[in-house]
């Protein structure tokens, strides 16, 4: 796990108790995602990397694993970067 | 830690309050009455730039910091709650195109509504759906190239004379955010009327029969409408009402102080009965620490932290049950003249129950606090220390 990934899991380890949420398991098939989470997903996701989350980011496969955030964050910031 | 507000946003409030004092407060009770607010009146909010305050200065917008869009928040629900929600739903609206839109759609909305020259209202409730906002029935069928809604929209603000509505719906099963203009074949838009409180807020149902919608006014993707644009508006929007509940309960403390200073029974003034400092004392406390609470979620919206989210709704949960709780006493301290329309409190009550009902009711917001809370303390490594402990 790199270490995007693993800012990525210990903010979502609040949300999925004691389950030790894998790099790429499902997120949205734990059943664990209301309105309120992917709302404070974005807004982690935003913060913590320092990119904005817009229109064209709006795919559930952006969000569905902690290997996938962890890709849109790695993509955004190469943007930004460039 | 320093809590203290800028010269700036004091700058601000002073002519926030001027404002409402001298165009809001006067007329605020007869509008209400009307079931209207004057055309006359949006203009000059518009003409404030209330109506662009959270957008950014590219599209026109004031670029206010979201501690200053509180306050006005404040100062507008100090003085009438029908036009604190017309700034309310035209700014979700505004801000969820501004976060979720293409190039296309900000370009050509956000500046028409950062002006004032379009009014948006927010179309999410339905005659057999409120708190459970994912079962929306209204469908959206692609047909060609348009979208076709169908179904009914009800409780809407500013439905009445709104230009534009994001109006959700589900395409495939799958929620989804549209915009829709007013004058879209098969929308058709009718008044409500007789609600217990903001009844100055031209509340409207809507009726989509094959309504047709272009392409380009999707907003966001397929399945995105309620968690992400509906969920995003409505932050936004219980932090609004959150801040015109401050606005509610001030103005109730204010009527009482003038009130009980004024009025004698049993030969001394109201003010000099220990029950009326009771009273007066709990409104004070509540009204201060009500408005920390909303301090507290803008810092947290200033810096774009996730938590932000909860405080927000422990912020409208608190301000909305301390108005309900300070307009009642607030009727209860001015007695028979609390009950008619004479003085402006009974307003206040009828407005600040609705307060507890919009935005995520009450009730909803004890669920999601909640859960929230067991996530904080049961498994965050602070409170993993706790539970050692006990």
């Amino acid at each position: 796990m790199n270490e995007i990934q693993g800012r990525i899991k210990t903010f979502l380890s609040k949300f999925f108790a004691s389950h030790d949420l894998q790099v790429d398991e499902d997120i949205f098939g734990l059943g664990f995602v209301n309105s309120m989470f992917a709302m404070q997903l974005v807004l982690f996701v935003e913060q913590e990397f320092h990119i904005d989350i817009e229109n064209e980011d709006l795919e559930f496969e952006n969000f569905r694993t902690i290997n996938s955030i962890a890709k849109l964050v790695e993509r955004k910031t190469a943007i930004l970067v460039q | 830690m320093k809590l203290e507000l800028s010269a700036q946003q004091k700058n601000y409030q002073a002519g926030f309050r001027a404002f409402v004092n001298q165009e809001i407060c006067p007329d605020a009770s007869e509008w209400d009455r009307k079931e209207f607010t004057p055309p006359e009146l949006i203009k000059k909010v518009a003409e404030q730039g209330f109506l662009g305050v959270i957008l950014p200065q590219e599209y026109g917008g004031k670029g206010m910091d979201i501690i200053t869009y509180g306050i006005l928040n404040e100062e507008i629900g100090r003085g009438c709650s029908s036009v604190r929600s017309l700034l309310t739903v035209h700014n979700m609206v505004s801000y969820a195109l501004c976060k979720w839109g293409n190039k296309f759609q900000k370009g050509y909305w956000l500046p028409k509504l950062a002006s004032g020259e379009i009014i948006a209202a927010f179309a999410l409730s339905e005659p057999n759906v409120g708190s459970d906002a994912k079962s929306v029935e209204t469908t959206a069928t692609l047909t060609g190239d348009t979208y076709v809604l169908n179904g009914e929209k009800k409780w809407i603000t500013y439905g009445q004379i709104a230009d534009v509505f994001l109006v959700f719906a589900k395409c495939g099963g799958k929620p989804t955010a549209f915009l829709v203009e007013k004058n879209s074949p098969g929308l058709s838009i009718k008044p409500m009327f007789g609600i217990l409180g903001t009844r100055a807020s031209m509340v409207a149902k809507l009726q989509f029969d094959n309504c047709q919608v272009s392409l380009e006014n999707l907003v966001g993707k397929l399945g995105f409408g309620f968690s992400y644009i509906a969920s995003s508006a409505l932050d936004y929007g219980r932090y609004s009402v959150a801040w015109g509940c401050v606005g509610i309960a001030q103005a109730c403390l204010e009527a009482c102080i003038k009130y009980t200073n004024e009025r004698q029974q049993f030969g001394v003034y109201l003010k000099e009965h220990q029950l009326i400092r009771q009273k007066i004392t709990q409104m004070i406390t509540n009204v201060k620490a009500a408005r920390l609470l909303c301090y507290q979620a803008g810092y947290l919206k200033d810096i774009n932290d996730p938590t932000s989210i909860t405080e927000t709704s422990i912020a409208k949960y608190f301000a909305s049950t301390v108005a309900t709780k300070v307009a009642n006493d607030t009727v209860q301290i001015h007695g028979g003249n609390g009950c008619s329309s004479e003085y402006p409190v009974e307003r206040y009550l009828r407005d600040s129950k609705i307060m507890e009902i919009i935005e995520g009711s009450t009730q909803i917001q004890e669920i999601t606090i909640a859960e929230s809370g067991y996530q904080d303390y049961l498994f965050s490594s602070f409170n993993t220390d706790l539970i050692k402990i006990y």
